[in-house]
């Protein structure tokens, strides 16, 4: 394939990978940053949203099903992680290391119990609408310049709304953190627990709904993807690399840096998988990581620590 | 508390009594089993079956087929009239459990022989370990590291055949039908690595050129970012892919060509436990597919693949009856049923009592040579090369045709097969 069509083909697919990747490691960021618990099993909570998806589109044929996907596991899956936070993180008062052992622990059941119910293959759920665009390009033939429609340059409808539907819920997450008073009040917990305990912030109702929410953002990118990729007990262990990878890239616990290193793991990603080989583009990212570790720990838009 | 001496408690010289009567009657049924061991005591194989992981459709096929010919071979009276039993245990599709089943096989459960697993790398990660236990394994894998001699004297594939008599019987049909020019996707291991090595001088023996070799890994799941590497003067795609994702990979290659593009030629592993009128695969119509065995009945179907359709419950499609949408794959799994088929053979011959006689086991396979197409052997005749452990066979070329896989070719035997490249029979056991 010549360069252009080429590069742009890949900016595509580059463009729906960080997509769903700014959702899910939103997600991740938020979880940590408002509770500083590194959340190993926020990649099953992912898997759960496709399996989830799968389920409900069974029951109900058609868009009117994944529409009501879109809705349903974001939920069940939110509620999930707030009987997980309560039950669990609760009991182990947040403490660092111990949750992150209680979250590996929490993958494992996660996991094995799809793996016992929903078995271990890999089952497709319809797109609503999909439909092939073939994208033109600029040609100089015998006689000028011409439009031509070199095969292999298109992408889908669908592909498109991933784009469009993941920076609408961003879109939506920042408003929800900026303007509304829940998010304030996330805001001031993540900014000093203490402080805004003595302010009279319920913590622990916080922290609750924040890893339900974080759960959430992770199972809507699940199901946002999942008619691409179809839906399997195994899915989640490459959204949770990505998004570990971003969220130490853009900096723990920032929104925004997480939406940068989102578009530039996912665009990189797409552009070297498709010129040189997805093994590059994975070593890159992780050797980016250790970059950033190295040079600037807080990540390229944290906060000095406190 | 203070240590007494309590007559009721047990004494050191009645404890080794108790003991000693304990192990007595522990080993009572071992030493009553092996009075009639000849009669009664069933012959345990060992299944090691992907289960779980990324060969999970795979595994629960090849579940179903091995329950099926058990089932047939017990209704027969068995293996020298002793009842086979089937000691299943997951590997996950990962080599390093695989070689831990083997293990496991052979030190708990105690079985007669190991067969069953169909993933390369399981094979290859397990085969070693077979060798060193003396344990015979009986691979059902297509691979082609049994008859290239990497693998060992323990390792046989009696049920299948392999990559590279498949692929030197398919170039020449795909250079005279569909084109000279090819590019190759493969799965990035060992099977894959099969194909690519064996295409290539294939397709340049029949005067054509292979243009790219693209390796996509088998645990991949958007496959869009690997097509632009296919050169536009590609005439033919040839695809072989495995993994959860193979409907993924048919449809964003249907997306990515957008009803232009080359002509395909698959091997049905691209298509595996997946229907073939799934949403998005319309393209494919047209298109031609290697298949180990046609998955659609075709006109000219024998009576004993008929009867094997019934007994694993398979429909005219190659679905499950139970459930259609349950698609199965057809084109490997009467691999196990022939494999299982093959050690009842030479056990039979063997005279086979227990694992002393492992040996002569192997060695009543390595002398099988032409084997007739019969209830046990549903795919057709095949022709077992004894020094490289490796089966021959028929294959087929299917193309699409209104939704139904149509069988269009059937190689002869004689143009799957290619030199030896080991003899496995001057390795001692």
């Amino acid at each position: 394939m010549e360069f252009g069509p080429h590069l742009m083909l890949a900016t595509l697919e580059g463009a729906v990978t960080a997509a769903v990747l700014a959702l899910t490691a939103a997600g991740l960021s938020l979880v940590f940053g408002v509770m500083r618990v590194v959340n190993i099993a926020h990649g099953e909570f992912f898997m759960l949203g496709a399996v989830l998806a799968w389920w409900v589109t069974q029951a109900v044929a058609g868009p009117w099903g994944f529409a009501l996907a879109l809705v349903i596991a974001p939920l069940l899956v939110g509620a999930l992680a707030v009987v997980a936070d309560v039950t669990i993180l609760k009991r182990l008062s947040y403490d660092p290391e111990r949750t992150i052992v209680a979250t590996i622990g929490l993958l494992y059941i996660l996991q094995q119990l799809t793996l016992m119910t929903y078995g271990p293959d890999a089952r497709p759920v319809v797109a609503p609408f999909n439909t092939r665009i073939a994208l033109p390009w600029l040609e100089r033939g015998a006689d000028g310049w011409a439009l031509i429609w070199p095969w292999g340059l298109g992408t889908t409808t669908y592909k498109l709304a991933v784009i469009g539907a993941a920076a609408a819920v961003l879109c939506a997450l920042w408003l929800f953190l900026a303007r509304t008073r829940a998010g304030l009040v996330m805001r001031a917990t993540q900014a000093d627990r203490e402080m805004a305990t003595a302010f009279g912030v319920p913590v622990e109702r916080v922290y609750a709904l924040t890893f339900g929410l974080g759960a959430a953002l992770a199972a809507l990118a699940a199901v946002l993807i999942v008619p691409i990729q179809q839906a399997h007990y195994l899915m989640g262990a490459d959204p949770l690399l990505l998004s570990f990878i971003v969220v130490i890239i853009g900096g723990l616990g920032s929104l925004p840096g997480t939406l940068v290193a989102a578009v530039l793991i996912g665009l990189s990603d797409g552009i070297i998988s498709v010129f040189f080989s997805p093994t590059l583009a994975k070593i890159l990212a992780t050797l980016l990581v250790a970059l950033v570790l190295v040079f600037r720990p807080q990540g390229l838009f944290g906060a000095r620590g406190r | 508390m203070t240590l007494k001496t309590d007559p009721t408690a047990l004494s050191r010289r009645g404890a080794l009594g108790t003991l000693a009567a304990g192990a007595a009657a522990a080993s009572l049924p071992m030493w009553a089993r092996y009075a009639d061991a000849q009669s009664a005591a069933p012959i345990r194989l060992g299944f090691q079956v992907h289960r779980t992981g990324i060969g999970a459709a795979y595994g629960r096929w090849y579940g179903r087929t091995v329950e099926a010919a058990t089932a047939l071979i017990n209704a027969g009276g068995g293996i020298n009239g002793r009842p086979v039993e089937i000691v299943a245990e997951d590997d996950g599709t990962d080599p390093k459990r695989g070689a831990e089943v083997i293990e496991k096989f052979a030190n708990q459960h105690g079985v007669d022989v190991a067969f069953g697993p169909l993933f390369s790398h399981v094979v290859i990660g397990s085969a070693p370990r077979a060798g060193e236990l003396k344990l015979p394994y009986f691979v059902v894998s297509e691979g082609t590291h049994v008859s290239s001699g990497m693998l060992n004297r323990y390792t046989l594939q009696p049920g299948i055949t392999d990559v590279k008599s498949q692929v030197i019987s398919m170039a020449p049909f795909i250079t005279r039908t569909l084109g000279k020019k090819v590019t190759m996707i493969f799965p990035d291991y060992g099977f894959g690595y099969d194909h690519r090595d064996n295409l290539v001088p294939a397709i340049e023996a029949q005067g054509g050129t292979v243009l790219e070799k693209i390796a996509i890994p088998p645990t991949e799941t958007s496959f869009t970012k690997y097509f632009p590497r296919i050169p536009r003067d590609t005439e033919v795609l040839y695809h072989v892919m495995v993994g959860p994702a193979v409907l993924t990979f048919v449809k964003e290659l249907g997306e990515f060509f957008g009803g232009q593009g080359p002509q395909l030629f698959g091997f049905i592993d691209s298509l595996e436990a997946v229907a073939i009128d799934s949403p998005g695969l319309e393209f494919l119509e047209g298109s031609h597919f290697w298949e180990g065995m046609c998955r659609h009945a075709q006109p000219d179907q024998s009576a004993h693949e008929t009867a094997y359709r019934a007994a694993i419950g398979v429909n005219d499609r190659g679905a499950s009856l139970a459930d259609p949408r349950d698609v199965s794959t057809y084109g490997h799994m009467f691999g196990c049923w022939e494999t299982l088929h093959i050690i009842k053979a030479g056990m039979e011959v063997a005279g086979y009592t227990g694992p002393q006689d492992r040996a002569a086991l192997i060695e009543a396979v390595e002398a099988m040579e032409d084997i007739p197409e019969s209830a046990a052997h549903p795919q057709g005749t095949k022709r077992f090369n004894g020094r490289t452990h490796q089966v021959f066979g028929h294959q087929n070329i299917s193309r699409v045709e209104g939704g139904r896989l149509v069988r269009v070719h059937r190689t002869s035997i004689e143009d799957t097969v290619y030199p030896d490249q080991v003899d496995y029979t001057q390795q001692p056991f």
